[in-house]
């Protein structure tokens, strides 16, 4: 027996991969290997919690908004703080996908398809809030520009319709994006199963793809097309996002850094949201080979960046509050700090400052326990962070005779752990039903590839 | 253990919003599938039957004769009165399409000069309450009116033969002229027959004092617009009291002016923080027992008794402020103070020769004045010895009211045959035979005296909804004479009381709400007999505990527990909502061990309750104040089981409490509502104040004190110049804070209540809020109020971020809310810096819903949706009802044409509103004054709504007494 050859930290994809083996692997999961435990007790978590997140909306829905915890002066409760975290966490896959792809980091290769696919899942559970929070849900579409004969528009004064827009814009392009690099890969499947209904579907799904040349040209036409299309909604959805906040006149939320700031925090929990998903499902799937320790030190490196952005965004803040010379700002920073809501900021500073500084290490870079353990804390964090904008903010404004305090209800939280289990209950039927990594795109990483591309003229 | 509900329908049983379905079917009396099946198909081969036949024709009948002035969609003003322990204020009373919905002050009344408090504005959901009782009772069986009479004349019968002994008739006080020659009249029909008159916020003290200084049970009146200098001895004269209304208009007018030698200057001395102390210049905090040794103290200082003691710098201060105001001062004592300390105040009165100036007496205006207390006791020691056959309780609800010590209901079992005349089927109702559901006064005839004795005719703006009966047809009851009605009982009274022509008269009486002449003569009085200064025995320990027992600000004696507006209404100075609660100082309370929401065991003369703690800064020190009234075991859907029972620790001895309470923690805590959680301004210039002197030296303080931004601070142009601009000022000087506009604006803009939890969650919808803030020493703070409505900021915050477009500007500057468009994001209400917009979190509009309180709703407002933001509007309503009728007359709106409900409403006449485009009107004129200025304008908000800044006007002499004057 010859020992393995040594693992280089370089590397994108494991030694001794072929293009069968990567096809085969890969689609395995799919198509013939036997579902794994892990698998079924995964989705049936995500499945009762949904159903919890259906029970919790029907009665949301048939009681009115009071069942949550807001109230004046708190408006806003769980459902924007999860809306931001969520439209946050949806951050990354598109970042993956597009501005990697453009900048031709070939790492991106085996972690952009499911990053991908977390945007979608992730930005599926913020675009329900949105509506679920209104008073009156059913005349959510009254926020769309529609022709009608009452001649009646939205308010376009108004971020809430800005975030219509932006959202439903990312959205789509998401699913555009994430769809069109399935195509090859679906006809990959279609080809290799043998069961009618899977080729049937799979088939469908694939729009005949039949990787002629013709089709890769205008293949990558089309989505390097969308990845340019693509890059901006990265900055200009959580901008969009963070001027549902900056564009109101309430202290801790009328302030000019929030587009940088919320841009960074959302690539900052993108990320970590990234490896809280890529570093189980390469142990359980082993996929060491695939999703690579580069892949894995790579994004600590941009989730420690993120992360100090992201801090230099609250000590910009709390700065400014000191700086403008408004007693609101001021008070409304001190009372981050000190108020009734003290230990979520000073979690918050726990979670996303000091908790990233470990990234400085290698040893943690390289430990994908540890580093998960990190990418958890920071989606903790960020959501706090959400919790301080939203609440904090709130609920000590300018007359002291209106402050309150905002409680979450249980209905509050069913929703947010609904919202939590159909995201996993989503990503587990992708993971069940469409390959995982990207099969074609990874085939360009083994040496065979190389070979083909020296030969090319 | 108290039940808690999340929203009205909750408690009544009912089911979500909703399930109307379901509700209907339940209704139909608990069907079962099987049943439903059945009722189902047979009511779907009737429907198939219908098809076979012809419609029967149904008439609408038109007016055979148009009733005069209906004219479909223009409501009616009728005047009427309410009555308060015996005194009445005029009203005027909104009626669309015969109902009710609107209680309006009557100008021409003396009591109410156009405004009311909250009880008359509350009174019209007191109409409709759906918890009234609805039919006779007997034995908790229904029976009919005229079983009723003849079991009352059968009794009636059997007492004539002993010249009426055992026959006893209690009411409360009685004001109403004809319900008292009614009595009277029986009284003489059966000699041996007795009238009692027991109310628990009666005036014995008052009266005594009166009786004992003058030698008759004069009323005295007041007229605050004379007196320069007043000294209220523990007395809420601005809060409650007869003519109350009239003393606060009179007291701000002079207040609103801010001009030296105009100003008055007011010292309070009170144990309970009121509006009266948070109106006042100098305010000293002190045991209700410790008020008689500072009033000897001031007294001797006047000269009226031998010194004695060592006088305190205050007293000192005040009583030379006094006597430099001769004729032009007053000295006011509380009905809670003991006789001595009002015989004191008669006498300093008349020893700065106040007599006609500032005070004068009148005859007693309740019907028949006495010492109710004795009366009550007379009659419980009676019915204990059995010597009461039978007891008629023309309303009040003794059995809740009686002193701990004075066992009436035990001994309302040995009366033979009890009966009782009331709105509710309550506490005594339980007890007695017979129950009979009063008339509520909206849809009674009577009559009643204001405390001048200006008597109104009281008109039914309804017919009784439930068939309710007024005492004066219960006293018929009680007579042989053939039954007759109230309507034919008042016109009788006054036949030959209105003059030659009396068709004439009486219509001008039903038109005014007052009978012209009425009022009584002013009896020119002798110096007060000062042997009537008595001096309570023993002077209490400085340390010992004591407990006060006031009147509730909301629910009164409890009268007004089920009234879910007044329950609802925070409560002046505390905010405290759907209870009341131990008030104490801050220091009491350190020095007790105890916190807010604690809940104690009160021990007080071998009795004792459970109730919680609420800390109050300014309460006065070793003192707490429980107000009764709540606590009630047969109230209805709201006022049962809301609050505790401060009657249970109540006696007859000392019905205004006294020392000697004993406190104990019970280990457990119970959640008080408050509408207010933080009391401090923080340093920011909200409520904007100076005294006198600095007002003077700089007219234009309050514009100091934040950064004005200019025009050329905003990026907008300024706002178009349209043919109106409405605008409002709210003047800080006049605001005592008394509520009224708080009901006011409840009531004429269908504001739903919400109930205790929901309250809790900060769900309350009231448009109009008062804020209360502390500030200075926790221990003597100044309080000061100040109301806020919709500012109608023309840079608004909200209507920048709505993204439907729902809140918008109208072109006269009105911050619209278009309620059909809004979605519910909230959002505006967020970026509201003001606060003042209110959410439909569920849908509280279903309490309009019950039959009864579908007539209750302003027909001119609409009814909110559940996930509707709603907000004050200017009361748009009345604005387009005078611009249509300026429209009609080819005129613009005049000023004053436009009032808005809570400007309507106010005694103070604090609230300012009108057309800013008017160089001539009023709010013109007010908010060019220096002292106007916006609420949070350094936000560039530019508010329409302005404030007046206050300007107190503190004695030099005591200047620093707020702070370094404790009780020596």
């Amino acid at each position: 027996m010859t020992p393995p050859p040594p693992r280089d930290s370089r590397a994108v994809i494991g030694p001794g991969h072929t293009f069968g083996s990567v096809t085969d692997k890969i689609s395995s999961i799919v198509l013939t290997r036997k579902t794994p435990l892990f698998w079924a007790i995964g989705f049936f978590i995500g499945f009762l919690l949904t159903l919890l997140l259906l029970f919790a909306v029907g009665v949301l829905f048939f009681r009115g908004i009071g069942v949550w915890g807001v109230n004046a002066p708190v408006g806003w409760g769980f459902a924007i703080v999860n809306f931001v975290w969520w439209i946050g966490i949806g951050h990354a896959g598109t970042l993956i996908s597009a501005i990697l792809l453009l900048l031709r980091q070939e790492w991106r290769t085996s972690i952009n398809r499911f990053a991908e696919a977390m945007t979608l899942f992730a930005v599926a559970q913020a675009g329900m809030y949105p509506i679920l929070h209104l008073g009156r849900p059913w005349l959510a579409y009254w926020l769309t520009p529609y022709p009608n004969t009452m001649a009646l528009w939205p308010q376009f004064r108004s971020p809430l319709v800005w975030d219509v827009f932006a959202v439903s814009t990312y959205a789509t392009v998401s699913l555009l994006f994430w769809y069109v690099g399935l195509i090859p890969d679906l006809a990959t499947l279609r080809d290799r199963s043998k069961k009618k209904i899977a080729q049937i579907t799979y088939g469908m799904l694939a729009m005949g793809w039949r990787g002629s040349a013709m089709h890769w040209h205008r293949y990558d036409m089309a989505y390097l097309l969308l990845a340019g299309i693509a890059t901006p909604l990265v900055v200009s959805v959580h901008t969009v996002v963070s001027f549902d906040f900056s564009i109101g006149i309430i202290p801790g939320w009328h302030s000019t850094i929030f587009p940088p700031y919320f841009v960074a925090g959302a690539i900052y929990g993108g990320f970590a949201m990234v490896l809280t998903i890529a570093i189980p499902l390469r142990a359980v799937y082993k996929l060491e080979d695939f999703v690579t320790l580069r892949h894995l030190q790579n994004m600590a490196k941009i989730l420690l960046a993120t992360g100090l952005i992201v801090g230099y965004g609250y000590m910009i803040e709390i700065f400014m509050a000191w700086y403008s010379g408004s007693p609101y700002e001021k008070f409304a920073i001190w009372n981050r700090m000190t108020g009734p809501y003290w230990p979520v900021f000073w979690g918050l500073m726990l979670c996303n400052i000091v908790t990233p500084q470990f990234l400085w290490w290698k040893a943690v870079r390289s430990s994908p326990l540890g580093l998960w353990v990190i990418a958890v804390v920071v989606n903790i964090g960020m959501w706090l962070e959400r919790f301080v904008i939203v609440v904090t903010s709130l609920h000590r404004d300018f007359l002291p005779s209106s402050w309150g305090m905002y409680y979450p209800t249980k209905y509050d939280w069913a929703t947010y752990i609904g919202t939590l289990g159909f995201f996993v209950a989503l990503f587990f039927l992708f993971i069940r039903f469409l390959p995982m990594i990207s099969i074609f795109e990874m085939r360009t990483l083994v040496p065979e590839a190389e070979t083909v591309k020296k030969a090319e003229p | 253990m108290p039940r808690y509900w999340r929203s009205l329908e909750e408690l009544a049983g009912k089911k979500e919003p909703g399930e109307s379905s379901e509700e209907m079917v339940a209704q139909a009396g608990g069907l079962d599938r099987r049943e439903l099946f059945k009722f189902g198909g047979v009511s779907l081969a009737l429907a198939g039957l219908t098809a076979c036949t012809r419609q029967p024709a149904e008439k609408i009948v038109p007016y055979v004769r148009q009733p005069e002035e209906i004219v479909p969609g223009k409501p009616l003003y009728f005047a009427t009165a309410m009555t308060l322990g015996g005194y009445a204020t005029g009203l005027l009373v909104e009626s669309n399409m015969g109902r009710p919905t609107k209680a309006e002050g009557n100008p021409l009344h003396p009591a109410s000069l156009g405004a009311t408090d909250v009880f008359c504005q509350a009174a019209l959901y007191g109409l409709y309450d759906p918890d009234r009782s609805k039919t006779v009772t007997y034995l908790e069986e229904i029976r009919s009116w005229p079983a009723f009479l003849s079991a009352m004349r059968n009794a009636v019968e059997k007492a004539k033969e002993g010249k009426g002994r055992g026959l006893r008739i209690l009411t409360e006080t009685v004001g109403s002229p004809t319900l008292g020659a009614q009595l009277a009249a029986l009284m003489t029909d059966l000699p041996e027959a007795r009238w009692h008159q027991w109310e628990p916020a009666n005036r014995d003290n008052v009266r005594a004092a009166a009786a004992a200084a003058f030698g008759q049970p004069l009323d005295m009146i007041v007229d605050l617009s004379k007196a320069d200098v007043i000294l209220s001895l523990d007395s809420d004269f601005l809060a409650c009291g007869p003519g109350h209304l009239r003393s606060v208009r009179e007291f701000s007018a002079r207040r609103r002016s801010r001009e030296r030698g105009q100003m008055n200057r007011l010292y309070a001395v009170e144990s309970t923080p009121g509006v009266t102390g948070a109106s006042a210049d100098h305010r000293l905090p002190m045991r209700a027992a410790d008020v008689e040794a500072f009033s000897r103290s001031v007294a001797s200082l006047l000269g009226v008794i031998p010194a004695e003691g060592r006088p305190t710098p205050f007293a000192r201060a005040v009583a030379e402020d006094l006597k430099a105001h001769r004729q032009r001062s007053l000295v006011l004592a509380g009905d809670g103070q003991p006789q001595a300390v009002h015989a004191l105040a008669h006498a300093m009165n008349a020893a700065l020769e106040n007599a006609g100036t500032t005070v004068s007496f009148v005859d007693a205006i309740p019907a028949r004045p006495e010492p109710q207390m004795e009366s009550f006791k007379g009659l419980v020691a009676d019915m204990e010895s059995e010597q009461v056959d039978t007891l008629v309780i023309l309303g009040g609800n003794p059995v809740f009211t009686a002193p701990a010590d004075v066992p009436f209901a035990r001994a309302l079992e040995k009366v033979k045959l009890r009966a009782h005349l009331s709105l509710y089927h309550d506490e005594t109702s339980a007890l007695c035979h017979w129950h009979v559901p009063e008339a509520h006064f909206l849809e009674s005839w009577s009559d009643a005296r204001a405390f001048d004795g200006t008597a109104s005719i009281v008109q039914p703006l309804i017919a009784p909804l439930y068939g309710g009966k007024t005492a004066h047809e219960a006293v018929t009851a009680l007579t042989s004479q053939p039954e007759r009605s109230s309507h034919e009982l008042v016109r009788d009274y006054w036949k030959d009381k209105l003059g030659p022509d009396f068709e004439a008269s009486w219509r001008r009486a039903l038109h005014d709400g007052v009978i012209p002449g009425t009022a009584y003569a002013s009896r020119p009085v002798k110096a007060p007999d000062l042997s009537s200064i008595t001096r309570s025995a023993g002077h209490p320990a400085a340390d010992s505990l004591e407990i006060v027992f006031r009147p509730d600000p909301t629910v009164h004696d409890g009268r007004f527990a089920n009234n879910a507006w007044l329950q609802e209404l925070p409560k002046p100075i505390t905010k405290l909502t759907w209870d009341n609660a131990l008030l104490l100082s801050p220091a009491t309370a350190r020095r007790l061990g105890v916190a807010s929401e604690d809940v104690v065991r009160l021990a007080y003369r071998g009795r004792s309750i459970e109730a919680p703690v609420w800390i109050l800064p300014g309460h006065a020190e070793n003192s707490g104040t429980l107000h009764f009234g709540y606590g009630r075991s047969r109230a209805g859907r709201f006022g049962t089981k809301a609050g505790f029972n401060a009657y249970v620790l109540r006696t007859s001895d000392a019905p205004a409490g006294g020392t000697g309470l004993e406190i104990a923690k019970a280990g457990r805590t119970y959640p008080v509502v408050t509408t207010q959680h933080h009391q401090n301004m923080e340093g920011r210039a909200l409520v904007r104040a100076a005294t006198l002197d600095e007002y003077e030296k700089n007219p234009k303080f309050a514009h100091e004190m934040v950064e004005e931004p200019g025009p050329e601070d905003s990026a907008y142009p300024p706002y178009p110049a349209e043919e109106y601009a409405w605008a409002m000022t709210i003047d800080l000087n006049a605001c005592t804070g008394c509520n009224a506009c708080v009901v006011a604006c409840q009531a004429e803009n269908n504001i739903p209540s919400v109930g205790k939890n929901e309250t809790s969650r900060g769900h309350a919808m009231h448009w109009i809020r008062v804020d209360r803030y502390f500030e200075g020493d926790p221990a003597n703070p100044r309080a000061i109020h100040q109301p806020v409505p919709c500012m109608h900021c023309e840079d608004a915050p909200c209507e920048l971020v709505c993204p439907v477009g729902a809140t918008a500007h109208s072109a006269e500057g009105l911050n619209d809310m278009v309620y059909n468009r809004c979605v519910g994001t909230r959002y505006c209400a967020n970026n509201c810096p003001y606060k003042v917009r209110h959410f439909n979190f569920f849908h509280y509009a279903t309490q309009f819903r019950a039959p009864s309180m579908r007539m209750l709703a302003n027909p001119d407002v609409t009814v909110r949706w559940r996930g509707v933001m709603e907000k004050c509007t200017y009361c748009v309503q009345r604005i387009n009802g005078a611009k249509i009728q300026s429209e009609k007359e080819n005129r613009r709106v005049r000023d004053g044409e436009i009032v808005t409900a809570c400007q309507q409403a106010c005694p103070a006449e604090a609230i300012v509103f009108g057309d800013l485009r008017d160089p001539r009107s009023r709010v013109s004129k007010v908010k060019s004054s220096p002292v106007n200025y916006g609420l949070l304008e350094e936000l560039g908000t530019r508010p329409r709504t302005t404030y007046l800044a206050a300007v107190r006007n503190p004695n030099p002499a005591v200047e620093g007494a707020w702070d370094v004057e404790k009780r020596s």
